[in-house]
């Protein structure tokens, strides 16, 4: 699938996960998705870098720009060398939390975009990517 | 320097119009202020204004839940108001309904709730 243009951002701190909601707007009005799904993306995205703040311990976000045919796309990546997820289905039911959150991270995320998946490996880490498809 | 979201006092109502993208911890802060002003203050009211917020998370939508409840223990009712449509629908799909947090359309609606309470 041709990547038209990508992006790497540090999450280090809680102003990163600020800088990621505004770069995902941001190509999410690229590629001319609706406002509803601009909406999607970015509160899906911001979910998912606390959560790479929060249990992962900070990490990088890549964000590219996708055209497959004549639809385009956003895919962001997570990707943390934290701690992992021992029980991924668990940790995608809603309710479930290890921490402090509501947890509605994973499993809400993934209902907002169109593409979810999920890699971890116990002390090594986790990656998460989602694409809005427009 | 510390950031923080202002809080307009008008009679008995507490009124706070978030206006930036806001990161956790103003939005905690923001919280705190609140709980503050409303015990030194005796409002009856809280308003909080989030017409100009594009987005709305499981923390924000947390925060605003809180502070409804803090907001309630400390007899004052709280009204959200002016939540964006694509807001409101990617709050529900999320999983977030803001149970217990009443809100309006918009500031003048919100304070009417607040008049008849």
């Amino acid at each position: 699938m041709p990547v038209l243009n990508s992006e790497v951002l540090p999450v280090r701190g809680e102003g990163d996960i600020v800088s990621v909601r505004q770069a995902v707007r941001k190509w999410a009005v690229e590629i001319k998705c609706s406002l509803v799904d601009q909406t999607k993306v970015v509160t899906a995205a911001s979910e998912l870098a606390r959560n790479l703040l929060i249990y992962g311990g900070g990490g990088e976000v890549r964000l590219e720009k996708l055209q497959e045919g004549l639809r385009g796309g956003v895919r962001v990546t997570f990707e943390d060398k934290g701690p992992g997820i021992p029980d991924i289905p668990q940790a995608l039911s809603d309710g479930f939390t290890s921490g402090s959150g509501m947890g509605l991270g994973l499993g809400g995320a993934k209902r907002l975009v169109n593409d979810f998946s999920i890699e971890s490996e116990v002390g090594k880490g986790t990656r998460v990517t989602i694409t809005k498809w427009k | 320097m510390q950031e923080r979201i202002p809080i307009l006092q008008m009679g008995r109502v507490l009124l706070v119009t978030i206006q930036v993208d806001m990161h956790d911890r103003l939005a905690l802060q923001l919280q705190d202020d609140l709980t503050n002003k409303i015990s030194e203050s005796g409002a009856k009211g809280v308003l909080i204004d989030i017409s100009s917020l594009e987005m709305v998370d499981s923390f924000i939508g947390r925060v605003l839940a809180n502070i409804s409840s803090m907001a309630s223990v400390l007899d004052a009712k709280t009204v959200v108001v002016g939540m964006q449509p694509a807001v409101a629908i990617t709050l529900v799909e999320l999983g977030l309904s803001l149970n217990g947090v009443l809100t309006a359309l918009n500031v003048m609606k919100g304070m009417k709730l607040l008049e008849r309470e």
